[in-house]
């Protein structure tokens, strides 16, 4: 699967009412590490079925960034039938997101 | 089976996976965290030709997105092993076993830190560890470098044409340099020297604004900088090579200007190698020369 764009008005049936856990990557054009998260979560996407990895624009989206109090960039949330379950924020390892999804 | 795997997208990697896509060859690039490797951390380059101002993590962008339209697959795992069996290498991570005809090791370095705290997060700002690369961005400005090895030396002298005054603090009392370095250094009238004294403390507000140096005898000095250069020592990533490749007594691949290691088939390109010159072009210089070999290495297989 790829990476899902999501703005405001798809959150809730994209994320929230998901069956599967969902990865939300919160990130802008402007933000350098963001740009080399996106190759990782593009290959969880790709190489995963029992999640879904979305992506949130933080300028598009203010409204959604500001719902998750996400501050810091690159940040990824993890959500879980509807609630924020963990995040990782800052540029990590796939073995360290990947390791979001295990623990959660 | 790759025909090529190569471990490390930095610059010595992609461009070595950009020479072997050239070449026809299948290409696996393993990358531990995220393309590029350190000279993201610069924010900007002005030494390498032709570009004469770009940030470091357009560069890197740049090269994985020309390795990876050329067709190399580049895969985010971390390589923990790696086995010859001749005419066979293989490349253990976490989760899979990759098999290639030849290997290139491009694994880089990574600088030694002091250990302070903020340290990480004032890496740009105020914090550098490569004053070639930053020394510019301090003209007229003061500032410290910490260490004792010809890198510290250097970056001194390098730093003392610019800057207003250069501190330069070594935890010993005598230099591991160059003498002939030395002899410069003590010539320059605006360096200053702090010898049995070691970086305590970081002062920062947004920015580093001061450091806290403390003496053999425990006595502490606050002093006023707008950088500190942090020069003592790095780190090759080759441990988990340490069992196959040779390395130098401090981790280094041994390994010449053909970007050979000891083993036929298996090369190395980049920071983790034995050389004098560790820069961006000489990184990417590794990578097409690596490459070449490997070439070489494959065709001489059939």
């Amino acid at each position: 699967m790829a990476i899902i764009p999501v703005t405001y008005e798809h959150f809730e049936e994209e994320v929230l009412k998901s069956d599967l856990p969902v990865l939300a990557d919160f990130n802008a054009d402007w933000c350098g590490p963001c740009r080399m998260l996106a190759p990782i979560l593009e290959q969880i996407a790709e190489e995963r079925s029992d999640c879904k990895v979305v992506s949130i624009n933080v300028d598009d989206e203010s409204e959604l960034a500001e719902q998750f109090e996400v501050s810091s960039i690159p940040c990824v949330v993890l959500f879980k039938g509807g609630k924020e379950a963990a995040r990782s924020v800052g540029l990590r390892p796939k073995e360290a997101l990947e390791g979001l999804l295990g623990e959660n | 089976m790759f025909d090529i795997i190569i471990i490390g997208a930095g610059p010595a990697g992609l461009t070595a996976a950009i020479y072997a896509r050239r070449a026809a060859k299948s290409v696996l690039v393993l990358e531990a965290t995220a393309y590029g490797g350190q000279i993201i951390n610069t924010p900007d380059i002005e030494n390498y030709p032709v570009a004469a101002h770009i940030s470091g993590f357009d560069f890197a962008t740049k090269v994985y997105e020309q390795a990876k339209a050329l067709g190399a697959e580049i895969v985010f795992e971390k390589a923990v092993e790696i086995e010859d069996h001749g005419t066979e290498k293989a490349v253990i991570t976490a989760k899979n076993r990759y098999i290639g005809k030849a290997l290139i090791l491009a694994t880089g370095s990574e600088n030694r830190k002091l250990g302070l705290e903020k340290e990480d997060s004032l890496v740009g700002r105020g914090v550098s560890y490569c004053a070639t690369c930053d020394g510019a961005f301090y003209r007229g400005k003061k500032v410290a470098v910490v260490g004792g090895g010809n890198t510290a030396l250097e970056d001194a002298l390098y730093l003392a044409d610019l800057a207003e005054s250069v501190t330069l603090i070594h935890r010993r009392d005598s230099f591991r340099g160059e003498e002939g370095t030395v002899a410069r250094l003590k010539e320059k009238p605006n360096i200053h020297f702090m010898y049995n004294s070691n970086v305590t403390k970081l002062l920062a507000e947004k920015r580093l604004t001061a450091i806290e140096v403390t003496d053999r005898n425990g006595a502490v000095t606050e002093l006023a900088v707008d950088g500190l250069f942090i020069a003592v020592g790095r780190i090759p990533e080759n441990q988990n090579f340490a069992a196959l490749i040779r390395l130098d007594e401090a981790g280094y691949i041994q390994a010449g200007e053909n970007c050979h290691t000891n083993l036929p088939g298996i090369f190395t390109a980049g920071d983790n190698r034995t050389k004098e010159v560790r820069q961006l072009v000489t990184a990417t210089a590794d990578g097409a020369v690596a490459a070449t070999e490997a070439v070489k290495y494959i065709a001489a297989l059939s």
